[in-house]
């Protein structure tokens, strides 16, 4: 088999899957569609991981067209694949993640009545992913730009019935749909000015336009290539969940938790990122792009961080954990440390799916309680889903020789390398950003695997509604106990801890250090030299982990350990006290009202566009257009008509007069025109 | 026979509706539902060669029939199709086919007629598309109207003769100018009726400014453009659905085709000159009407609205002037609009057609009264899901290559038009997806709902051909853009030479 089939199997495996599943679901029952897809999906991992194998003992890069969309003015936009290391280590993150979520599903969904719906919509989503990142071009990376963002809608609202999924899922596709607007006004530009919407043909083309200037108000100039980078990343903004356009993220998380782990955390929202990576031969020429890229990260990853502190259900400090740490990875692209931010993106793939299944297997265990307070002590009954919520818990926050601590501290490096005027605030974020990470982790991981079994006193109380449930129980019984989860649970659990503790040791080296993006990623190492910073400490990953215990975020990591305990093990009078401060200053309400941005989007543009469209409609259409123009012409003409009927009357010397009257005004307009010439 | 092929494609259909109408009352509704249908389906298959017959590398006219009709005023029976013209022959049997179908059982008074009205409003259309002569495309233009006024006036909902006389006379007296226009030009021309001729006459500047509007008035009613625009809401609304699909697939697009057709070659000075009237109409209609459609509490109306606002990146595309010294179309844009054009006949008959399924059922129209439907029909939500998500101009479907191809062609003339063109992305999708959102998702809203039954096997075909074809289209648009490339270049580079007389 040649590549080129390979690489077309890929993706049309979990589509094949996702379609029989999907439409002929209801003839082959539950078990077959889970088999099928699953064999789609393992199909497209065994041979992504191949491929990778392929490009690593120097296979070549493939980039070809596998058939043409549309020709318009000689320009072909086409459905093409590019296969370089930087596609196909995506496409091994996409594919791993997805099989082990596919299997999860099994036991998670098991009871739901739309369960080859849910597959197939999974399956349809690895599809999609696939497309996105395997493309050669603007349009098909548009398509799966669009077609991931189809998919989370339909799974942030798999459970149609309720108003909060139905609400959320609206959302996310609308604020997305706002990122973009502005990412395809990028495409634009970008056919505009290139000529073309092939990643090739545009990069050969930069140098002839890297300072070509277009005027967007007139008598202005502008760079294009800052203009461009910036209308693109605005794409990533949604996509990724940058703030402003972050407001989608925490809602999401009333869909199923297995898309929270595949779509929210590992793959879908990391696709802004993989993009930027993708086009650093044009980001690199835009200082000013770079620095709005690494500021707006820097905001996500410190603001973010903060909310997941007061978060009080389990997916949703999992969820601002992840925005916190999408803004890590958008703030190493903003250093240029483009091959740190994949680097992340791999690592966090594998925790944060972890750390979201692992939740997903506690709600379980309590039976869709998803309050963390009204958990505690579950090591005892859940210790697979323990130790590996450990192990991913430990890599999140950076602990030396895990996954997370190679990524993270790599991009700490560069931003500190960084010389953009934003790289202060930047590295403050960051470094910051360590602290409050290390802290809501093992808030959240405490209260829920050790100190006081809490649902032994509420066990007697009412159960707390949970999001998660599926609407005929929630919480604990009086003679529950929490349980372990089935082993499709546990397994892929397990299967992700392994990359959470190893990845970053193993992959560091060649990543960061060593040539695996050379040709794929572009960095101006004069203008921006973080990279080499990076690189060189990357090169030895024992001298890197042992290196770190020298350095602040390790202590800072740490630290925020260390209080989470004294916090919520030793003393909760502690927190209480904070929290009584933190209310009486106002900054609590703040933050539980997540900076008023959601507000914001409901209360003025939501209500506003709504309120504009009311009034366009019932002034500019019905009373304007409608009543003066359309059916005051109709009154007009029923006026005239009226006053003409009155004319004619029947009466015949009624007419003989209007003749007289007639016959007088055309005698006067003739003698005077006699006259006059005379 | 492939010498007659248009004027099969117009008369094959008017005889079947006659044949249909001949078979009187209702105790004879099966067999003129029947012959509807084999009418219908027969005169889908006259024009599929009209596409497989194609020379693509050839822009003038094809298929080209010449009889001489009324010789004393020079009139001709002069038909032909390019690039620009033959896909709406196509689509608008396909659309008749999707029409009989979606009445089968539906429509139960007067089915013979109904079945008929149809049939030979179909003809009437394909004949306005297919004519080269200025008085037989009138003659068209106008007979369709009759038919259509017809459908309204008698299966209408309760407000149809408002709906029906509003639409009468707003499309009657917008295209009463076009005849004035055409007399004019027949004398310009020295005795001509031929709209080949008419491409080619000089003309001052102010003779081309007034046809300009003359044809605006006739057109712009038609496609409808802000602000002319508010019969089709009405119409819409008390139209039956097979009304509502073919007025909003294919009449609309007879308005846009006239721009094509009449408007720009004929007056291209005038059409360079005030451009920008149609720009900010357009992106009125984009911007201002995607804001109205947003507060529709009718789902119709909505769809309605949001029909307008998608013809709007037609007229955009048409009129966007850009190239060297602003002289030339936009190629991106011409094709884009002509793509937006047969894509929306796709999608706005398919959405039309799932109002039209919940109304049979729950006989209101009222997002209010609904809610919770996927829980009774989850093959029908599947399929108004895809058809939400073309109207929303998502990839991979029809509805997203027009726009997309008109957005491009637009950031290339003029950053701002693009900005304002792009916005249809938050508001095609907050419109479509939160009237969906309130209409199918959520709970079993009330005992209508409740009592809901999903699609019948008619209603699955005709969704499934519908969904098909916006598939197809989204996932393969080339075959429909290729045949186009010949005619649109020629009309570009026609529209780019200036027909004002040269002073000796």
């Amino acid at each position: 088999m040649d590549m080129k089939s390979i690489y077309l199997l890929i993706p049309l495996a979990p589509l094949a899957g996702a379609l029989i599943s999907g439409l002929l679901g209801w003839v082959i029952g539950r078990r077959a569609a889970h088999c099928v897809t699953i064999a789609g999906v393992a199909t497209a991992f065994g041979l992504s991981a191949y491929v990778l194998n392929y490009l690593l003992n120097g296979g070549a890069p493939f980039n070809g067209t596998v058939y043409t969309w549309l020709t318009v003015n000689g320009v072909d936009l086409n459905v093409g694949f590019l296969v370089d290391n930087l596609t196909a280590m995506m496409m091994c993150v996409v594919t791993f993640v997805s099989l082990m979520v596919h299997i999860y599903t099994i036991g998670y969904m098991h009871e739901d009545p739309g369960y080859q719906r849910f597959f197939s919509y999974i399956s349809l989503f690895t599809f999609s992913m696939l497309m996105l990142v395997m493309s050669n071009n603007f349009v098909q990376l548009f398509f799966g730009w669009e077609a991931v963002g189809l998919v989370s809608y339909l799974l942030i609202g798999f459970w149609f019935k309720r108003p909060t999924a139905t609400f959320a899922n609206l959302k996310a596709f609308l604020v997305n749909r706002v990122g973009d607007f502005g990412f395809l006004l990028g495409i634009g530009l970008v056919l505009a000015h290139f000529g073309t919407l092939d990643y090739a043909e545009v990069f050969a083309k930069l140098p002839e336009l890297q300072n070509a200037t277009i005027s967007i108000i007139p008598g202005t100039s502008w760079s294009l290539m800052t203009v461009t980078c910036i209308l693109l990343f605005i794409g990533a903004m949604g996509k990724s969940a940058q703030f402003p356009l972050h407001v989608w993220l925490p809602d999401s998380m009333e869909g199923p938790t297995p898309i929270s782990a595949l779509i929210h955390a590992a793959t879908m929202v990391t696709a802004g990122i993989f993009m930027v990576s993708r086009m650093s031969p044009m980001f690199e020429l835009s200082e000013t792009a770079l620095n709005f890229v690494l500021v707006i990260g820097a905001i996500t990853a410190l603001f973010m961080g903060f909310l997941g502190i007061i978060q009080n259900d389990i997916k949703r400090v999992v969820a601002y954990s992840t925005l916190s740490q999408l803004g890590y990875m958008t703030v190493a692209l903003g250093a240029s440390a483009y091959s740190v931010a994949v680097f992340h993106l791999m690592t966090h793939a594998f925790f944060k799916a972890l750390l979201f299944l692992a939740a997903g297997s506690v709600i379980m265990g309590m039976h869709h309680d998803q309050d963390i307070r009204n958990m505690g002590g579950l090591r005892k009954y859940m210790p697979i889903t323990w130790i590996t919520s450990l192990i991913g818990s430990l890599a999140l926050i950076g602990t030396p020789f895990l996954s997370g601590f190679y990524s993270k501290d790599s991009i700490i490096l560069a931003v500190e390398a960084s010389k953009l005027p934003g790289a202060g605030f930047a590295y403050f974020a960051v470094i910051a950003g360590v602290f409050v990470t290390a802290f809501y982790s093992f808030r959240m991981y405490f209260l829920v695997f050790h100190g006081k079994e809490q649902w032994m006193q509420k066990k007697d109380d009412h159960h707390v509604h949970g999001h998660d449930d599926h609407d005929h129980h929630h919480g604990l019984g009086p003679n529950d106990k929490p349980h372990e989860s089935p082993w499709v649970v546990t397994l892929p659990l397990a299967l992700l801890a392994i990359p959470s503790l190893l990845i970053g040791a193993y992959a560091i080296g060649p990543m960061l250090a060593g040539d695996f993006f050379k040709n794929v990623i572009f960095v101006n190492h004069e203008a921006h030299g973080a990279m080499e910073v990076v690189a060189e400490h990357a090169h030895d990953w024992v001298h890197m982990g042992l290196h770190s215990f020298m350095t602040l975020p390790f202590w800072l990591a740490l630290g925020g350990v260390v209080a989470a305990y004294v916090f919520y093990m030793v003393n909760p009078a502690i927190p209480a006290a904070f929290d009584r401060f933190f209310t009486s200053i106002g900054i609590k309400k703040l933050m539980e009202e997540k900076y008023y941005m959601d507000h914001l989007y409901i209360n003025v543009f939501a209500a506003g566009g709504r309120a504009l469209g009311t009034l366009l409609w019932k002034v500019g259409d019905t009373l304007l257009i409608d009543g003066l123009v359309v059916n005051g012409s109709a009154k007009l003409v029923g006026l005239f008509a009226s006053l003409t009927r009155r004319l004619q009357s029947g009466y015949i010397y009624h007419y003989a007069f209007a003749m007289i009257l007639g016959a007088l005004l055309l005698l006067t307009i003739w003698l005077g025109g006699v006259l006059q010439v005379q | 026979m492939t010498g007659n092929l248009l004027s099969l494609a117009i008369w094959l259909p008017v005889v079947a509706g006659l044949v249909v109408l001949a078979t009187g009352g209702d105790k004879n509704a099966p067999v003129a539902r029947w012959l509807a249908l084999i009418g219908a389906l027969a005169s889908f298959l006259v024009t599929i060669p009209l596409y497989t017959g194609f020379d693509s590398y050839h822009g003038g006219m094809q298929f080209e029939e010449l009889k001489p009709w009324i010789e004393a005023l020079n009139i001709n029976y002069h038909l032909g199709v390019d690039g620009l013209s033959m896909f709406f022959v196509i689509l608008n049997s396909f659309t008749t086919l999707m029409v009989v179908l979606a009445g089968w059982q539906v429509i139960e008074k007067r089915v013979a007629q109904y079945m008929a009205a149809f049939l030979i409003m179909s003809g009437l259309i394909n004949g306005a598309f297919a004519a080269l002569d200025a008085i037989l495309f009138y003659v068209f233009f106008e007979a369709m109207l009759i038919p259509m006024y017809l459908i309204i006036g008698v299966w209408g909902g309760p407000r149809r003769v408002y709906a029906s006389v509003k639409f009468f006379l707003y499309t009657l007296l917008g295209s009463l100018l076009t005849l004035v226009a055409f007399i004019y030009l027949y004398y310009q021309s020295g005795g001509s009726f031929d709209i080949a001729s008419y491409h080619r006459l000089p003309l001052t500047m102010a003779a081309q400014t007034l046809l300009l509007v003359a044809f605006f008035f006739a057109f712009a009613v038609k496609v409808p453009m802000w602000p002319v625009h508010t019969w089709l809401p009405d119409a819409h609304v008390e139209a039956p659905t097979g009304g509502s699909m073919v007025l909003a697939a294919i009449t609309l697009k007879l308005g846009a085709y006239g721009f094509l057709r009449f408007a720009l070659p004929i007056a291209p000075d005038a059409s360079r000159e005030y451009a920008w009237v149609f720009v900010a109409l357009s992106l009125v209609a984009v911007v201002y009407i995607g804001m109205v459609a947003l507060v529709q509490t009718d789902m119709k109306k909505l769809v309605a609205y949001s029909s307008i606002s998608h013809m709007g990146f037609v007229t955009l595309g048409f009129f966007m002037f850009g190239g060297v010294a602003g002289k030339e179309l936009n190629a991106w844009a011409v094709e884009g609009a002509l793509v937006q054009m047969i894509s929306h006949g796709f999608v706005s008959a398919a959405m039309f057609f799932c109002i039209g399924v919940m109304y049979d059922r729950v006989h209101s129209r009222k997002i209010a009264d609904y809610g919770g439907v996927a829980n009774k029909m989850p093959i029908f939500a599947a399929f108004m899901m895809l058809f939400a998500m073309a109207n929303s101009g998502l990839p991979a479907t029809s509805g997203f290559a027009g726009e997309f191809m008109v957005v491009l062609g637009a950031v290339q003339v003029n950053f701002w038009y693009a900005v304002a063109a792009a916005t249809t992305l938050i508001f095609g999708a907050a419109y479509t997806l939160w009237m969906y959102k309130r209409v199918i998702f959520g709970d079993v809203a009330n005992e209508n709902v409740a009592e809901l039954k999903d699609v019948n096997a008619r209603e699955f075909l005709v969704l499934a051909i519908l969904a098909v074809a916006v598939l197809g289209m989204g996932l393969y648009p080339k075959p429909f853009t290729d045949v186009m490339h010949q005619s649109v270049n020629d009309l570009i580079w026609h529209v780019s030479q200036s027909k004002l007389p040269q002073l000796p």
